[in-house]
């Protein structure tokens, strides 16, 4: 910190998010995810984990809008339960959480990131689905989230997906929920808009009578309001999505250890921990989906 | 583009949609906008200030901004609209504006001279404005009004994120189920635009020409 005052006074915002992580470093790990002691002979000749620990950095797609799974504040550094499971990953490649470059992910861009390099990973409330294999890998799943519903505090006659006959429903145009609702129920009114929390205003508004996404999403917005918002049945799912770490597809090696990486944090309590600091906070704790190792 | 052929149906209902959303708002616009255009030359200055007031309103505003007014804002102070209907006043508000300011330039085209002969041939205002005054006016306007409903019909797909199934919803729709497609589907919602939007580039060619003036 030892810059001229006008650099520094210039660079305020820069020196600040750097003083952040240079004291979360500080603090030896108490919030950190711990950094394995890596050896880069550990690793295959010529294998992605021995190219990224030299690198001695990884480049991670997130989302940055996603609440309690990936989600940037003003500094610009997400944080969330994806974002965890990002550190995890790193710290077994010897990659401190500091030297990890995030870069956003939205839906639409995550396979073409991954396809040209750009990102290294992917973990993004990435649904790990057979179009997607076609032209990505994944690792986990570490989660699995499914589709809810969010009514209002007050409303009883909402009882599950099979009474929203004649309901009007909100959810998020091209979304895949919302895709169910119209494949599976034609015969409630879906209304779309373009973000979630336009569908939570109408929903305020008593414009539309029910909110469906996955259960993580809705319970976001629960937890910001709770004097107003509800999950039918406490969040019951009737969709599996289960979440997946994106990578280079045919990549083989790297794959295996993703998935003994994640493997590891079931059996030592990290993944369990770092749900509880994060989605855990408005969510129960659940058991760790099995991994698939295809 | 097998894709269109598979959801011909759903593609027709979002193709009207636009093109009825288009065709009320811009019909709806066009008189209001004439009428605050003809405000905004009023004798009376209170007038002259409301119809200021409410094109610089709108027309400095961003139209999802609007469109969440009519959509979210209203509504929770009572007054609830159909999600089309509320896209309908939205959209006419804000085209309104710019149909004013179309109109006012083409009023002010108009020479001094035939407003004073008007008058003093004894005729009232609204006489002079209508009988004298705005069909001159009409004629200059007409290449800038085309283009604020070429604009218009592109505005439209703002309703998409509000509630209304119309070509830009539909191709979000599209591209999440049939993902290995996305290019050709947008290709394919960009050329339904250019069906609606060519055609009245065509009509603004042929008006302009049968009202030129004979001089």
């Amino acid at each position: 910190m030892s810059k001229p005052l006008n650099r520094r006074l210039f660079l305020t915002g820069t020196l600040g998010s750097a003083a952040a992580v240079a004291l979360a470093a500080c603090g030896g790990g108490e919030e950190e995810p711990t950094v394995a002691e890596v050896d880069t002979a550990d690793f295959p000749e010529g294998s992605t984990m021995a190219a990224l620990a030299e690198a001695g950095t990884l480049t991670i797609g997130t989302k940055f809008d996603q609440p309690l799974f990936g989600q940037a504040g003003p500094d610009g550094n997400p944080v969330g339960f994806d974002v965890e499971i990002g550190k995890i990953i790193a710290g077994a490649l010897g990659i401190a959480a500091g030297d990890i470059k995030w870069s956003e992910t939205v839906s639409a861009n995550r396979e073409p990131f991954i396809e040209n390099g750009q990102v290294d990973i992917v973990v993004a409330t990435y649904t790990i689905n057979d179009t997607r294999k076609e032209v990505v890998d994944f690792a986990g799943p570490y989660y699995e989230a499914g589709q809810a519903l969010m009514v209002l505090i007050d409303n009883e006659d909402i009882t599950g997906e099979d009474s929203l006959a004649g309901k009007k429903v909100a959810s998020v145009e091209g979304s895949t929920p919302a895709q169910y609702i119209l494949d599976n129920h034609p015969d409630s009114e879906l209304v779309s808009f373009d973000t979630y929390s336009n569908c939570v205003t109408a929903l305020i508004n008593g414009q539309v009578d029910v909110v469906t996404t996955d259960n993580v999403i809705l319970a976001g917005f629960v937890a910001a309001d709770e004097e107003n918002l509800k999950l039918v049945n406490d969040g019951e799912t009737f969709t599996t999505e289960p979440y997946g770490v994106g990578l280079a597809k045919g990549d083989d090696d790297f794959r295996t250890f993703l998935n003994d990486t994640l493997q590891a944090a079931y059996d030592d309590g990290t993944w369990a921990k770092a749900w509880e600091d994060t989605a855990g906070v408005v969510l129960p704790t659940p058991e760790p989906p099995a991994i698939d190792r295809y | 583009m097998d894709t269109f052929l598979i959801e011909r149906d759903m593609l027709w209902t979002a193709f009207s949609t636009t093109l009825t959303l288009a065709a009320i708002s811009g019909a709806i616009s066009l008189v209001l906008g004439t009428l605050i255009a003809a405000l905004r030359v009023s004798p009376y200055a209170p007038l002259r200030a409301l119809a200021t007031a409410y094109t610089e309103f709108l027309r400095n505003t961003p139209l999802t901004i609007v469109f969440f007014f009519y959509v979210f804002v209203t509504p929770s102070m009572g007054f609830t609209f159909d999600y089309k209907v509320a896209a309908v006043i939205a959209l006419s508000c804000y085209t309104s504006a710019f149909v004013a300011e179309a109109v006012r330039s083409g009023i002010n085209s108009v020479t001094v001279g035939q407003a004073e002969a008007a008058r003093s041939l004894g005729m009232s205002f609204s006489q002079n404005l209508s009988i004298v005054v705005l069909p001159q006016a009409f004629r200059t306007a007409i290449p800038p009004l085309i283009s604020v409903f070429i604009a218009l019909v592109k505005n439209t797909s703002v309703a998409g994120a509000f509630g209304v199934f119309e070509l830009f919803a539909l191709s979000k729709r599209l591209t999440n189920v049939y993902s290995a497609d996305v290019i050709a589907i947008l290709v394919g919602v960009a050329l339904c635009y250019l069906l609606l939007c060519i055609p009245l580039g065509q009509l603004a060619g042929h008006l302009e020409r049968k009202v030129a003036f004979a001089r």
